[in-house]
């Protein structure tokens, strides 16, 4: 979470008041509508995403335990090489969802749904390449209980890959304009926070694989 | 007329608007009040439940070869007893003291509270609490499944947990189910913190600074979020449990075990595993059903002390502690697990250490009371009831804090009196003095007054004559999880203590019989009462009772004040509501003339 954004959460809400005197506000206008604010959904995904961290670090802090647990059944297994090109396309999707949350700044509404087009393009391909990661892995005999190197394998790359598929929703839903309550700056932002944070979290868990070989 | 009762007639004659139709007002509801109130009314059956499984359980102790009509056999076999125990552990901090203080009153009364119309996600709050009641059917579902119930515990320790049916009757589909009915469980709660959390952050009204919160907001902020971290950590353990059982991995099943005379095929996991991740759930869980209580009481003991909160800021700062710290001493479950001493020293250091807010709380009770006017209305009796619970267990709780204490105790009652006193009476007294105290504002009649005094007394009373005896049961070496402790030659000479127990627990949930009268009597036949009847400050009681759709009828209040102005020296009432504007008087008190 970028500094200025904790900064802000403890600073808005109930600071400032016009002061004049009056124990209700005036009325729907200005500082006083109580409507549900656009940072709102900004707040919410940020907590969603403590929520989602934590549940990864538990795996994680199991597979660090179960790695570690000395009775030599953990074989090491040799991970599919689809799985760079998967991370490649991956990295590659964050950057053209900044790029197209810049275009849209910018007011440039073609170039936005252009490269929002392109980043839910290249996140269906990392989809299909984790199923073919999966296939390849199944055909050489590794399968969910095989060993605990293969169970932990399974398990992050679907945990993650359930995640992906939520923001694959998220990018179709924002890209087909129909969300109803956020207007279109903060559905991007939302869209984007959850995506970058997934592209990170398969970064480390991808490292996490790589390690374990 | 005073700038409140003005405020008030305004609010009160605000038309309520909202969705139309039954089911749309009162079944798939998005508003926090109905959804508030759908919590409390499944507490409300959970809890019933729950006692009964309990009172099973007190008879079975004390006359084992009874006749049961209702149980297969007629005579309760061991497993059937320790299916009571797994159920109602479960039940009872689940649905009971996870829902009812934190989901059920805070649903209701936070937004109402900052002065926010309704929750940040109202959609996803109907979402939270519909999980919430199909995770309690899934439950409920294992009492009739083939197997029945299952036996490990309300902690699901593996591998019993993890085996299946092989393991003993419920440790088929019972346990199957419990497993689920928790993953569903997690999901809610997460969805639900998610929720408090934005909303404390986003949806305070103008003027509602974070020192202007009334602790009762603080608590259930805080609970949201340990909510967040600590459900998130269950399901993932949830999760891991379920393929061990279903998938045949091997995360927490040992190797080379055997169990009925089978070897089992996945093997080489770490049962420790199991327990380090359910308890770093399971402790930040205690102070997810204590500390709304605690909110709740630090809130009536100022209303009714007519005194504000003794030391607030502290206040505050030591529910953050406590939440904090909370989530460094799970091992102090674990000291008999076998781990290295150097970790049970620093758990035990860390436990111990969360005594220094939990007593800054106690006293600043103590320093809200002292010198108060108080005045003895059931709310009031009960958040007292709530400190001296929460002294007693918390007292026990610094012994076995010690692990070489804890080694001898951890097995016997000693522990089961602790953990029901601080954890579990505490935080029912919690909810019954919010259940008093916020009745007039939830359904705009009263409670009875008398029958809530002898509710209290009965209730107060009766627990201390069920627990403290239960202590010197496990001094004594009283082992816990015993079906049938009579023919132990050293535990027969109890015997006599846990009748007394069990006669004092029947008699303790009768007297519940009197507080579910009042609430069904006063929900139809309560004498009307007035939006502010205790004359309190926070923003709920601005608002009509019950509060229109919108909580304050199309006005959204400012907030000029603290949450607790009791007192005020120069004020012409004892109270200020906190949406009161201070007045620029330039000849005297600033307070002088609002209030007139």
């Amino acid at each position: 979470m970028p500094v200025d954004t904790v900064a802000e959460l403890l600073q808005r809400g109930g600071g400032g008041h016009s002061g004049n005197g009056a124990p209700f506000g005036s009325g729907r206008e200005g500082n006083d509508n109580p409507g549900t604010p656009q940072r709102v959904y900004v707040t919410g995904m940020i907590l969603a995403l403590g929520g989602i961290l934590m549940f990864f670090m538990a795996l994680i802090s199991a597979w660090v335990v179960r790695r570690g647990f000395p009775n030599g059944d953990w074989q090491p297994i040799e991970l599919p090489r689809i799985l760079w090109l998967n991370t490649l396309i991956l990295a590659a999707s964050s950057f053209t969802l900044a790029r197209s949350r810049r275009c849209l700044v910018a007011g440039r509404d073609a170039d936005h749904r252009h490269w929002w087009g392109v980043t839910a393009a290249l996140g269906a391909f990392f989809l299909v390449g984790q199923i073919l990661a999966w296939r390849q892995m199944l055909a050489t005999g590794l399968f969910l209980a095989t060993n605990p190197a293969s169970s932990f394998f399974y398990l992050f790359t679907a945990a993650h890959g359930l995640h992906v598929l939520g923001g694959m929703a998220a990018l179709l839903v924002v890209g087909l304009r129909s969300t109803r309550r956020l207007t279109l700056e903060t559905a991007t932002r939302v869209a984007a926070l959850y995506w970058h944070f997934l592209g990170g979290l398969w970064l480390l868990i991808f490292a996490i694989l790589v390690v374990e070989r | 007329m005073s700038s409140q009762s003005r405020a008030a007639d305004d609010l009160t004659r605000a038309p309520s608007g909202g969705p139309q139709g039954f089911l749309r007002r009162y079944v798939f509801s998005t508003d926090h009040k109905v959804i508030g109130l759908q919590y409390f009314f499944l507490a409300l059956v959970a809890v019933t439940v729950g006692t009964i499984l309990s009172l099973l359980m007190r008879f079975h102790l004390v006359w084992p070869a009874a006749h049961l009509p209702f149980v297969p056999g007629g005579i309760m076999t061991p497993e059937q007893y320790l299916a009571l125990i797994t159920m109602h552990g479960t039940i009872m901090v689940f649905f009971v003291l996870t829902a009812a203080p934190q989901s059920a009153f805070g649903n209701y009364l936070l937004p109402l509270q900052i002065g926010a119309s309704d929750m940040a996600f109202p959609r996803l709050n109907m979402l939270s609490f519909w999980l919430t009641l199909l995770a309690f059917v899934v439950m409920m579902a294992a009492f009739v499944v083939p197997g029945g119930a299952p036996i490990s515990g309300w902690t699901a320790y593996t591998p019993l947990s993890g085996l299946g049916e092989i393991a003993g009757p419920g440790e088929g589909m019972g346990q199957s189910l419990w497993a689920f009915s928790i993953l569903i469980f997690c999901v809610g709660s997460l969805l639900g913190s998610i929720n408090f959390i934005a909303t404390t952050i986003d949806m305070r009204a103008p003027g509602m600074t974070l020192m202007r919160l009334p602790l009762t907001v603080w608590a259930w902020f805080v609970t949201a979020i340990l909510s967040l971290l600590a459900f998130a950590v269950l399901f993932a353990a949830g999760i891991l449990l379920v393929l061990d059982r279903v998938a045949g991995t091997s995360f927490f099943m040992p190797a080379g075990l055997v169990v009925n005379g089978v070897l089992q095929t996945n093997g080489g996991g770490s049962p420790l595993l199991w327990q380090h991740l359910f308890w770093f759930f399971g402790h930040p869980e205690v102070y997810i059903a204590i500390l709304p209580g605690m909110g709740v009481v630090s809130h009536i003991l100022a209303n009714f002390s007519r005194k504000p909160v003794f030391g607030y800021r502290a206040m505050a700062f030591a529910i953050c502690a406590i939440g904090f710290l909370g989530f460094l001493v799970w091992g102090h479950h674990m000291f008999v697990s076998g781990m290295n001493p150097y970790s049970g020293l620093t758990f035990s250091l860390l436990t111990v250490s969360i005594g220094v807010p939990s007593a800054v709380k106690t006293f600043n009770w103590l320093g809200t009371l002292w010198g108060g006017r108080i005045q003895f209305h059931s709310p009031m009796l009960f958040a007292i009831g709530f400190v001296s619970f929460f002294v007693t267990g918390g007292l026990s709780g610094i012994f076995l804090a010690q692990p070489a204490v804890d080694t001898t105790l951890h097995a016997t009652y000693y522990v089961v009196a602790h953990f029901h006193i601080v954890m579990g009476v505490a935080a029912i007294f919690g909810i019954l003095a919010a259940t008093y105290y916020w009745f007039p504002k939830m359904f705009g009649r009263s409670m009875d007054e008398s029958l809530g005094k002898i509710h209290f007394w009965l209730t107060f009373v009766g627990v201390y004559c069920i627990f403290m005896p239960m202590h010197f049961v496990g001094i004594a070496g009283g082992i816990r999880r015993y079906a049938d402790s009579t023919g132990v030659a050293y535990l027969a000479g109890f015997q006599p203590l846990h009748r007394f127990m069990t006669i004092a627990a029947f008699v303790t949930a009768a007297a519940q019989l009197v507080f579910f009268y009042n609430l069904f009597w006063s929900l139809r036949r309560g004498a009307p009462a007035a939006v502010n009847p205790w004359n309190a400050t926070t923003l709920e009681w601005v608002a009509a009772s019950p509060p229109p759709t919108d909580n304050f009828g199309g006005r959204f209040p400012r907030v000029y004040r603290g949450p607790y102005e009791y007192s005020v020296p120069g004020a012409e009432t004892d109270f200020l509501p906190q949406n009161i504007p201070p007045v620029s008087d330039t000849t005297g008190s600033t307070e002088q003339r609002h209030a007139g």
